[in-house]
């Protein structure tokens, strides 16, 4: 079947199988940022937004992405190389394999809280498992990326 | 994997009931979140999510709930962490991540009866109906012990009596399913205790919530939740076994009645 999505801004139009899902539609239209950790919805490493929110897209069928917008890393690239930067400073940049998706849920995160606390911030960031620089270096980047960095860190 | 061999997106939950009853493999689609865990095989999936059966209202002396809300929507709506004692919105926040619960919806969550819900748990506790298209309106307890047939869950509606409720879980990890959950709630003298994840699906204790209702001394909470573990049965799977489980119950129990107790 044929889908017509808004992808990063453009319209295009992908044949999906009926059973596919959208990870595995968007890697097969070139969009690489997108990878699979696990086969159990958990590890976040697929996150992209579907209608400005973060979903697991190894876990949301193709076909209902039809009308729908779409955004993935490669659509917010100035934002995502602003970001980066914070991690590069705080040292906890990651090999990469998994940093998409973790990149896209800070992003969602920066859009939809405002002023969060430092359990705010984790709890939103629960869904992203593979963290291997490690959470507090990323806690503080994230923290110094959204502008909260005055508050003070959980115990 | 799963396989479907058709997709369609009605436009009337009429026309979504016909289709659904037409064909024995024909199923309706939730969030799809759980759908490529498993190996089923669809005829014709029939996707609701055009039915506007979507996002939480406030309904006079009730909330409504449609099917397709998302379990996020759930975690952070008004309606949902002013009422309640927060305990619905609560119930949802350790289900995976944001990005899952922005796709799993609380229809699926319901109408599948899954054992290890933890919305259906902190429900079962409250005065919560379910709205189908064929079956009618019906109290949640009924629809949980009600025989699984094809149907189009359409909404919840919860009563917004100020009745008092605390849940509790118990999870190996954070984000992991739970290994066993309770809601306890008290309406004036009357007080329902549910135990769910045991790991089959959410249940009242009806010993525990009938003597609780008639006690004038509830000093010893210990004794009620000694009662509804012992009158559920418990399982074990990968997450404990039925010991475990009876064990833990008394501990969630006992912390559900003693919070409630402390509401005024």
């Amino acid at each position: 079947m044929q889908i017509e999505i808004n992808l990063n801004g453009k319209k295009v139009s992908i044949k999906v199988k009926k059973n596919e899902m959208l990870a595995d539609t968007l890697r097969a239209h070139g969009v690489y940022s997108i990878r699979k950790g696990c086969d159990t919805a958990c590890c976040g490493l697929c996150t992209v937004w579907v209608e400005e929110k973060p979903v697991l897209s190894c876990a949301f069928l193709s076909l209902k992405a039809q009308g729908k917008s779409i955004t993935t890393l490669e659509g917010l690239q100035e934002e995502a190389e602003a970001f980066a930067q914070h991690l590069v400073a705080e040292g906890s940049e990651q090999c990469g394999f998994c940093s998409p998706g973790f990149i896209m849920t800070v992003l969602a995160m920066k859009r939809e809280l405002k002023n969060p606390s430092d359990e705010e911030i984790i709890h939103y960031l629960t869904g992203n498992l593979c963290r291997c620089t490690g959470y507090l270096g990323q806690l503080r980047a994230i923290k110094k990326y959204l502008g909260v960095a005055q508050h003070e860190f959980c115990r | 994997m799963f396989t479907l061999k058709e997709f369609v997106q009605p436009k009337s939950v009429e026309e979504a009931y016909e289709i659904l009853i037409s064909g024995r493999n024909n199923t309706v689609l939730g969030g799809t979140a759980f759908l490529r865990m498993g190996s089923k095989k669809i005829g014709t999936a029939v996707d609701i999510s055009k039915l506007e059966l979507n996002g939480v209202k406030d309904a006079g002396s009730l909330i409504e709930i449609g099917a397709c809300t998302a379990l996020r929507e759930v975690e952070t709506h008004p309606l949902l962490i002013d009422h309640f004692d927060g305990a619905v919105s609560d119930s949802v926040k350790n289900i995976i991540g944001v990005q899952f619960r922005n796709i799993a919806t609380v229809g699926a969550s319901v109408f599948s009866k899954y054992g290890f819900s933890d919305l259906l748990t902190v429900l079962l506790a409250l005065d919560t109906e379910v709205e189908l298209f064929k079956a009618g309106r019906l109290p949640l307890d009924a629809f949980l012990k009600s025989p699984c047939e094809k149907d189009i869950l359409m909404r919840l509606f919860i009563k917004k009596n100020g009745r008092n409720v605390s849940y509790q879980y118990l999870r190996n990890s954070a984000s992991d399913y739970p290994v066993l959950n309770a809601a306890v709630s008290k309406l004036g003298s009357q007080w329902t205790v549910a135990v769910g994840a045991r790991p089959q699906r959410a249940a009242i204790a009806m010993k525990a919530s009938e003597a609780l209702s008639n006690s004038s001394n509830r000093e010893n909470p210990e004794y009620y939740a000694n009662m509804a573990a012992d009158e559920l049965r418990f399982g074990t799977n990968a997450r404990g076994t039925a010991q475990y489980r009876h064990a833990m119950c008394k501990v969630l129990v006992k912390r559900a009645i003693m919070e409630v107790l402390q509401c005024r």
